[in-house]
């Protein structure tokens, strides 16, 4: 049974912070799909189209038929442990820093055999719950973890992600050293919120609290229009303001080890009828906001990210799924919310070399006095920051909070087009 | 439909087999390798360079280079050329390719050469590059390169069959006794069994003595007409049979047996003897359950039974069962590609009188086996030969 | 001799004190609040160009950005609708002489209500001990305001700002003694209830309407006298601007 992690003690000031090493980064371009899948917490194979067989490891045709035509698929999560090894003896400087490393061949319930990491409950011989995580160096794996042997494994994953991980396990097993290496639990962890205004802060704070984190730290702009009363160390914070940015990374840069950027402007108004105002004001926070925050913050967490048990993790950026398509209605708000989201891929690829992760969550209507008008369903701030906090325990970087959120999600993966005419008249 | 018999290699030899030393580290090239080898092949053949009109090369560390630009860095000028990635099973391949180009007449005399470099940091790239599948599934998984891949086949073997870890043990033990008599092998000092039980572990259940020692170094032999040789005055081996095998039992969920399965009869049938007919046997020996595999694979016991078959035997140079007679690649080093020609080129000394101090007395006929490439989760490529004295 | 040399020389000898009455513009300062679906005033922001560095080795430098209305400033008539056709109304089309007159300051600083009106009979007061306020004065109401920190500045409660101001019939008494403009220390020439006095924001829908100048956010009134200074205040050229940030200099001539 895995030993709950301890918290950490105060970092040694004599001694040097460990320099982040990633495991082996590159891979053919169909494996990717497997890192496409992991990033969304789904556990997905190719299956051939032509002749249904399941493939594994990826590749370019079906080994049954020679079809060309692979397409990923959810797949029942179950398998059996057929053997197993300790690896004790590595040349790669990532698995050097943490042998022994333990690694399985499961039989899957859909077909394949394959090569995955093993948690470190997973007995000999023993059934296993199968799922794709992104390691350290954002590239999907297979993982087995323990699973009941009544387990028969018959579930498939949701298909539009999030596929969480919960159901039956082991105690405390979020703490074996695999899945500290994999995911970026909040437990023991310091947290900044960027937007202690922002109407989800509350539910945030108390999440992150539940989950363990160490320390929540959130910032507030404007301190002279008066604050809400937070469960949390407030600090002054503008992501407007490159001096108020500087000053808190200065202090608090290096004890962030998770930064949840929930800071957004938003105000109702399209194109020809918005006001430009305000479309800069979103575009100041959201997307220079950003840039800004991440030249403040990233470096001190990018050196971080190696850090021990609180090693820095994860970089949040809470977004409308209208960053994906707009809602003609909001045009203003989208744009910015679109550049975010260009702007995060960037910093996703910029964070790359240190293993530090950039989670977005995606976001339909929220509960807030700016989808007030609107008809339900919205986003309540307690089910957002459980599924952002189950996005951290995960490892992923794609969340799809609610409905709407998935919804936007499955039908911009099937058409954007469409998805267009939909959302601007047009669909019957 | 039976497949219809292979044709006899008649008339056709194996010979002139040639090592060079190896050499733990080497900040040499795969091509000097190469090179000192077939140098020393042409030297011991009384042959001249420009003699050559055929040439295989099996090499891991010739990159960016293949067969092709060897000819030209070596100013060789082939007119039958092949290169042989095939790892383990190349020594094999390499031979029945020769050896049907010079039965047909599209070579006189062919060079089968591989060698490798092992240069510090070249295991770790050539792990990090050595297949997709392996970039996609295999190094992602703690960069254990085949010592994994092998310690998951080696525990499903020993949970399948009962195998210990004595009964591998024995096999490497018997290996470096053969290999104290091979001036040329890398580990010098005797193996007892305590020794290799304790061992520092590499890969459960693997631990150090289980593995081979990477290292760099270069193996050849020629095939030619049997007047050829004659004329050459060189001893020479006839090839009783050959045979091949990729991605055999793609089916098993783990490698418990190899391609041999599929071709021993065809094997057999056209060496025209029985597993119980050979004086001795090379296997590849890249960890030991892949050498009770083959004994098991090519007939000499049944599926599981490796272990009891072995633990009766002696293994050594003067036993009854004489098994990897030059140490092998676990007391010989594994020289990249050259692993493959090893067991290969000891058989041709064997069966030609010429090993000298690891002669078994006696030897007429050998049976060769090659195995190779972990593309992924198992090796892909088999191989095997019987090799009788001329 | 020139009229400027008693100036210049009161300037060197010190008999004539510059008083500075900005506060810097600091992205911390606080703007006017609007109901959210109001456009905004923007904060002061400044981003850094280069600092001796790989950006602009040699030289270092800011771009800034605020609403016309940032800080310690100056409204045109145009700001309001009031003043909307006012003849020259913009701050680029007031003619240079108008920055630059005699300043009255009405000491408020005594009133513990955050909510306290200016009112006639202040004024009133006021003249019984200094004089009839003359026609072209700055009219400057101190508060002591702008010694105010944080969220105490705009005092903010659910039903708004809370800081004082000028009632409509103060303004009127000032309009009649033909000024020249209006100031204060708070964020607004009105009190921070002002919305809700009759005419709203009485401050700047009277003085605009007449076409006279205000300024807000100013600081150290406490350093003037109650006559006898002259206040210069150059708003920006901005063309077709409202207002503008700017520098508020006092010369007082010490007695």
């Amino acid at each position: 049974m895995t030993e709950p992690l301890a918290p950490p003690p105060r970092k040694d000031p004599q001694k040097r912070t460990v320099s982040p090493t990633l495991p082996p980064m590159a891979r053919s371009r169909a494996a990717l799909g497997l890192t496409a899948a992991a990033a969304e917490g789904r556990f997905a194979l190719q299956v051939c189209a032509d002749c249904g067989a399941v493939q594994y490891p990826p590749r370019d045709a079906c080994a049954a038929c020679l079809s060309p035509d692979l397409v990923w698929r959810d797949q029942p999560p179950g398998g059996r442990l057929l053997a197993e090894t300790t690896i004790r003896v590595s040349p790669q400087l990532y698995f050097r820093e943490r042998m022994p490393w333990r690694i399985g061949t499961v039989a899957l319930d859909a077909g394949p055999v394959v090569t995955a990491h093993l948690h470190g409950d997973v007995v000999r011989a023993a059934r296993v719950r199968m799922t794709a995580r992104l390691d350290r160096a954002g590239q999907g794996v297979l993982v087995a973890l323990p699973a009941a042997e009544t387990d028969t494994g018959t579930g498939t994953g949701n298909g539009t992600g999030n596929n969480t991980g919960t159901g039956t396990g082991t105690p405390h097993m979020e703490d074996d050293p695999l899945m500290r290496s994999l995911t970026c639990d909040p437990k023991h962890r310091r947290v900044l919120i960027t937007d202690g205004r922002n109407a989800n802060t509350p539910a945030l704070i108390a999440a992150l609290r539940a989950a363990g984190a160490a320390a929540v730290y959130v910032g507030m702009a404007e301190a002279w229009r008066g604050a809400p009363v937070l469960e949390a160390e407030i600090l002054p914070l503008d992501l407007t303001d490159s001096a108020s940015l500087a000053r808190m990374a200065g202090e608090y840069g290096g004890k962030t080890d998770i930064l949840i950027n929930n800071a957004r402007h938003l105000r109702p108004g399209g194109v020809m009828g918005g006001n430009p105002v305000f479309a800069r004001e979103a575009l100041e926070v959201s997307a220079l906001g950003l840039m800004r925050l991440a030249q403040a913050f990233g470096p001190g967490m990018a050196a971080r990210s190696a850090d021990g048990t609180n090693a820095a993790a994860a970089w949040v950026n809470i977004l409308s799924a209208h960053a994906l398509i707009p809602d003609p209605a909001m045009g203003g708000f989208c744009a910015a919310q679109a550049a975010a989201l260009s702007l995060s891929r960037s910093l996703r690829a910029e964070f790359r070399a240190t293993g530090l992760r950039v989670m977005h969550v995606f976001v339909g209507p929220t509960e807030d006095d700016w989808h007030q008008p609107l008809p339900p369903p919205k986003l309540t701030p307690n089910a957002l920051a459980r599924d952002l906090v189950q996005g951290l325990r995960d490892g992923l970087e794609e969340v799809w909070s609610g409905d709407v959120a998935k919804d936007i999600r499955e039908r911009y993966a099937a058409s954007p087009k469409v998805l267009e005419r939909e959302l601007t008249g047009g669909g019957a | 439909m039976t497949p219809r018999a292979p044709m006899p290699y008649d008339g056709v030899v194996a010979t002139a087999p040639v090592s060079v030393p190896y050499q733990r580290y080497s900040q040499k090239t795969a091509h000097w390798w190469i090179a000192a080898a077939l140098r020393l092949v042409l030297r011991d053949a009384g042959l001249a360079k420009t003699a050559l009109d055929g040439l295989t090369v099996s090499s891991f560390t010739l990159f960016p280079d293949t067969a092709v630009g060897l000819t030209q860095h070596l100013g060789l000028c082939p007119r039958w050329l092949d290169h042989i990635p095939m790892g383990g099973a190349s020594g094999v391949v390499a031979l029945r390719r020769a050896a049907r180009a010079v039965q047909a007449g599209d070579a006189r005399i062919v060079a089968c050469v591989a060698g490798d470099t092992n240069q510090i940091e070249s295991f770790r790239s050539l792990l990090s590059s050595f297949s997709r599948f392996a970039i996609d599934a295999s190094t992602p998984y703690g960069y254990g390169g085949p010592n994994a891949s092998f310690a998951l086949l080696t525990d499903r073997y020993m949970a399948e069959f009962g195998a210990t870890r004595e009964d591998f043990g024995r096999i490497c033990v018997a290996q470096r006794a053969n290999a104290l008599r091979n001036p040329g092998a890398v580990m010098k000092r005797p193996l007892t069994m305590a020794e290799y039980l304790a061992a520092r572990p590499v890969s459960d259940p693997l631990a150090l003595f289980d593995c081979v020692m990477p290292c760099a170094g270069a193996e050849a032999f020629l095939v030619m007409r049997a007047e050829e040789a004659a004329r050459l005055g060189l001893p020479a081996a006839r090839i009783a049979a050959t045979i091949e095998r990729h991605n055999a039992h793609a089916e098993d969920p783990i490698q418990l047996r190899g391609g041999w399965t599929v071709d021993r009869d065809t094997l057999w049938e056209a060496a025209d003897c029985a597993p119980g007919d050979v004086d001795l046997v090379q296997t590849y020996d890249d960890y030991p359950v892949i050498s009770v595999m083959q004994i098991e694979d090519l007939g000499f016991c049944a599926k599981g039974e490796g272990p009891d078959f072995l633990r009766g035997r002696d293994l050594t140079i003067a036993g009854d069962f004489p098994h990897n007679t030059s140490g092998g690649q676990l007391s010989a080093g594994q020289a990249g590609a050259a692993g493959g020609f090893i067991g290969l080129v000891e058989a041709l000394r064997q069966v030609t009188g010429t090993a000298g101090p690891t002669q078994v007395e006696g030897a007429r006929r050998a049976l060769v086996s090659g195995f190779g490439m972990i593309n992924y989760d198992r090796g892909v490529c088999s191989s095997a030969a019987v090799l009788e004295a001329a | 001799m020139s009229a400027l040399t008693p100036l210049l020389a009161g300037l060197a000898t010190g008999a004539v004190r510059v008083v500075d009455l900005t506060h810097s513009l600091d992205p911390d300062f606080p703007v006017i609040i609007l109901p959210p679906e109001f456009g905004q005033c923007a904060r002061f922001r400044m981003e850094e160009v280069s600092a001796y560095d790989h950006r602009g080795p040699g030289w270092k430098w800011h771009n800034i950005s605020m609403n016309e209305h940032t800080g310690t400033h100056f409204d045109a008539p145009s700001h309001w609708i009031s003043g909307r056709d006012v003849p020259h109304g913009a701050v680029d089309e007031i003619a240079p002489e108008a920055f630059i007159g005699p300043v009255c300051v009405i000491d408020c600083s005594d009133e513990t209500d955050p909510d306290f009106l200016l009112e006639p009979a202040h004024i009133a007061e006021w003249e019984a001990a200094q004089g009839t306020i003359p026609a072209g004065a700055w009219v400057l109401m101190r508060t002591d305001w702008s010694k105010r920190q944080g969220a105490a500045y705009l005092n903010m409660a659910e039903d708004g700002p809370h800081s004082p101001g000028p009632s409509a019939a103060a303004i009127e008494t000032l309009l009649a003694r033909d000024i020249r403009g209006f100031g204060t220390e708070t964020v607004g020439t009105d009190a921070g209830q002002g919305a809700h006095l009759t005419p709203p924001y009485p401050a700047h829908y009277l003085l605009h309407g007449a076409g006279k100048l205000g300024l807000q956010c100013l600081s150290g009134l406490d350093q003037l006298p109650p006559t006898g200074a002259v206040l210069i205040a150059p708003p920006l050229k901005i063309k077709g601007g409202t207002g503008s940030p700017l520098r508020v200099l006092a010369l007082v001539e010490d007695a």
